[in-house]
């Protein structure tokens, strides 16, 4: 009897002509943390939907504990003691914690369900692995990180041995990522095995016994992560060496735009702001930094047109601005939202007309009618200047990957709608969270599109939970914290320290 | 106008008749329920009723027993959702377009082969329906038929499947996260599909409670709008059974009492508009109540698998 428990032999799986999986084989062995590294679209996901059973493989075989598992049927993966964490949840919010981790777990026709035990099981799981969950509360309630949490307990319910999480820190605030890691060594101690899906590098090395790096559907390496280095791994995992954001000297100009005293109202501290100010300065990147939740929302909508404020009054350009987003669209803002999936483009529309999408009516429409021509002419230029891979301008948006969906939105927002980057110089910027969720190339590459929009003379609001973005990019960072906004300050007078305690609402008091 | 109003509501009568009123409305609103939950929208719930009330009528006038024709009209209501399913969760059309194109099928093929069993009758042909439950010697309930007693039974029934059994989770899941419900190991097309097929047979008995309780014939228009009226009481209910009962009586209420407005000429008004309170009333409370009601989730969502 060998230490493996899981093996992958040539498991190769096509998407009409797109390879996303090229004959990829993998060992798993006993209390391992295995990493599958590798940029978006490398074919990670894929390959653990195949291993799970939401895929079938075009070719190839797996083998769990010994035994073949047959594909396509996830029921089976389950029983062989395989659970999964998905990358997007998989928890009804509707209904409560138990709710989701029961189901499945009983005979179907059983006339009662057995909840008592099934509460007991639960609860000393979650004491097992050290995961806190209240098994009544209904998941809509919970956070991100408590999410998760539910979504691990729901695998080792199952007396899971093998566990494989999709991207599980890409939503975590750091000190969660820490609480992850602490289980996961924890489960490997029991004899469990992790498959641990990621790209960022650091805590790939830290937490990962072994690495396996995919590159374009291909297995390219797997070492052992004592054995490498970050920059090394960088390199294996993107083909090339990334160079770091180049930082043209920009000086500050005149403000753009000035948030005064606003007060926004609303149920959910997400939506509220209390008395927010903040100028924003042509050439300027400030940042707003803060754990979600705290009024970030409320503020984007402020500055993208999609709500007024309740009190106080925002201005852009010396002009007061209404609750209209096309108004903020004329007057030169480029927005970025913070779902790009969802606010961000129109999933089932083509390429072509979600570059389109804020200015269809003028330049790319006259006399009501679309201007084929020019619209798709004009995407066709975008998609290559910002290269936006994963199909041509026909395709639908839903099927661009993360950072293609970013360098989409991003390419729209900057261009304004000119034919040539030359023509338009954004006003102002409001980026939230850009690289959430993108890989090291593509975070390198929409910070140096920033970058060059400030350096042009477009004053920048960088909204964002990576205090290392923040402090790689912003000139003045102002912390909010249950919608209260501190002083914005010069990024270097901040210490990380100070940054983490109004974060926390510590230093807001005093700023008061 | 306020004495002919007590008067109505002290009457014993008029509560028989608002239950009578209510038993085909419970029975469709709990079908629509069960393939709602499931997350798939039944529009041919008005059809399969039509269909539902032929089909028992017809077996029962060729000399089946009672309960035959209600079984046999429950078939008819399955055969429908099977082929609601298959068009919904197996090819995952557009659930409007499938639900509308069975509530048209359904009727025009009851009405065909009704001209085509009785070519040449001027008046209905009749059969010996359901009686009162006499013997119950209950006030208001015995002077219903036993499938108002069934309408009433399948309220907690359904209610304790939904919310106590694995099963009823299992259908909970896949109307609100389907990728859940596989990640777990569970097949969405054969609980959507099982959902389907439980809840249009219930439509179809609700059908069948006209030509086998109300009435005692079958004609043309008979189910005149039942169906949709179950579809609205779906979300004034927020998708819960016991609300769905009690949005069905209230419905039931008004038509009873516009019934006797109508014959009392109070007010003056045309009796048109007494004909209209029901809707009218349904209206306002579903904008009072539903604006809150929270749908589940993937209600009116396709689910393929695989997909990405």
């Amino acid at each position: 009897m060998t230490d493996t428990v899981l093996r992958l032999a040539g498991i190769t799986k096509r998407f009409g002509s797109l390879v996303a999986n090229d004959a990829i084989s993998l060992e798993l062995s006993r209390g391992e943390i295995l990493a599958l590294l590798g940029e978006n679209g490398a074919g990670k996901s894929t390959l653990v939907s195949i291993l799970f059973g939401h895929y079938v493989a075009d070719e190839g075989s797996i083998e769990a504990f010994g035994r073949p598992l047959p594909s396509g049927d996830p029921a089976a993966a389950l029983a062989a003691g395989v659970g999964m964490v998905h990358q997007h949840s998989t928890l009804a919010d509707n209904l409560s914690v138990l709710d989701n981790v029961m189901l499945g777990t009983e005979p179907l026709w059983r006339p009662v369900s057995r909840r008592r035990e099934g509460r007991a099981r639960l609860l000393d799981t979650a004491r097992r692995f050290g995961l806190a969950v209240d098994p009544d509360a209904r998941v809509a309630r919970l956070s991100v990180g408590e999410r998760q949490r539910v979504e691990i307990l729901k695998a080792l319910y199952r007396d899971a041995r093998v566990l494989i999480l999709d991207e599980p820190t890409a939503v975590l605030t750091p000190q969660e990522s820490e609480a992850l890691f602490a289980t996961l060594r924890g489960m490997v101690a029991e004899g469990l095995s992790v498959i641990f899906i990621s790209h960022k590098l650091d805590e790939v090395l830290r937490v990962s016994d072994r690495i396996a790096v995919l590159r374009a559907g291909r297995l390219v390496a797997t070492m052992a992560a004592r054995d490498t280095t970050k920059s090394a791994l960088a390199e294996v995992m993107v083909g090339r060496a990334i160079p770091p954001p180049v930082t043209k000297p920009h000086s500050r100009g005149d403000a753009v735009c000035v948030i005064d005293r606003v007060t926004m109202h609303g149920e959910r501290a997400s939506a509220r702001l209390e008395g927010a100010s903040l100028s924003l300065h042509a050439g300027e990147i400030a940042a707003i930094a803060g754990v979600s939740g705290n009024g970030q929302a409320a503020l984007v909508e402020l500055l993208c047109g999609l709500r007024a404020a309740d009190e106080g009054r925002v201005t852009l350009g010396g002009r007061a601005m209404p609750a209209d987003p096309a108004a903020w669209i004329a007057a030169g803002t480029a927005r970025i939202p913070e779902d790009r999936r969802d606010v961000g483009t129109i999933g089932d529309l083509p390429v072509w007309e979600n570059a389109i999408a804020e200015h269809y009516r003028k330049p790319f429409a006259s006399a009501g009618i679309v201007r084929r021509g020019a619209a798709r002419s004009f995407a066709r230029r975008l998609v290559d200047r910002y290269d936006v891979r994963g199909g041509g301008i026909d395709t639908p948006a839903r099927a661009l990957s993360g950072g293609n969906m970013q360098k989409l939105i991003l390419g729209r927002a900057l261009s304004g709608g000119a034919a040539r980057a030359a023509d338009f110089l954004p006003t102002l910027i409001v980026a939230s969270q850009p690289t959430w969720g993108l890989d090291a190339g593509a975070v390198a590459w929409v910070h140096q599109q920033l970058l060059d929009a400030c350096a042009r003379g477009a004053a920048l609001l960088l909204i964002s939970e990576d205090l290392d973005e923040i402090l790689a990019l912003a000139d003045r960072i102002a912390v909010i914290h249950a919608g209260r906004l501190t002083p914005a300050r010069p990024a270097r007078s901040w210490t990380l320290a100070e940054l983490g305690l109004a974060m926390a609402g510590e230093g807001a008091r005093d700023a008061a | 106008m306020v004495d002919a109003l007590a008067a109505m509501l002290a009457n014993a009568d008029f509560w028989s008749a608002v239950l009578r009123v209510a038993t085909p409305l419970v029975l469709g609103t709990l079908g629509v329920l069960l393939c709602e939950r499931a997350g798939v929208l039944n529009l041919g719930i008005e059809g399969i009723m039509v269909a539902g009330a032929f089909t028992g009528w017809l077996a029962v006038h060729a000399g089946a027993s009672l309960w035959t024709g209600v079984l046999v009209a429950a078939a008819t209501g399955a055969a429908f959702g099977l082929l609601h399913g298959v068009l919904t969760v197996s090819l995952a059309l557009s659930q409007h377009v499938a639900g509308l194109g069975i509530t048209m099928f359904a009727s025009s093929v009851a009405y065909y082969a009704y001209r085509v069993s009785f070519p040449n009758v001027s008046t209905p042909p009749t059969i010996q329906p359901f009686v009162e439950m006499r013997w119950l010697e209950l006030p208001v309930l015995s002077a219903q038929t036993p499938l108002t007693l069934l309408a009433l039974a399948l309220v907690p029934v359904v209610a304790w499947v939904l919310n106590r059994t694995p099963l009823g989770l299992a259908v909970r899941m896949v109307g609100e996260n389907p990728a859940a419900a596989e990640g777990q190991g569970l097949s969405v097309s054969a609980v959507r599909m099982g959902a389907i097929v439980a809840g249009s047979a219930l439509m179809g008995v609700a059908g069948a409670f006209l030509t086998l309780s109300a009435f005692n014939a079958f004609f043309f228009n008979m189910v005149n709008g039942r169906g949709w009226i179950c579809v609205a009481l779906v979300v004034f209910a927020s998708w819960r059974p016991g609300k769905a009962l009690a949005g069905a009586l209230l419905f039931a209420f008004f038509d009873a009492m516009q019934l006797r407005l109508q014959q009392a000429d109070v007010g003056g008004l045309p009796y048109q508009a007494w004909l209209m309170l029901p809707y009218v009333l349904s209206i306002v409370a579903l904008i009072a109540v539903a604006r809150r009601a929270s749908y589940p989730q993937a209600l009116m969502k396709p689910y393929r698998k695989g997909e990405r």
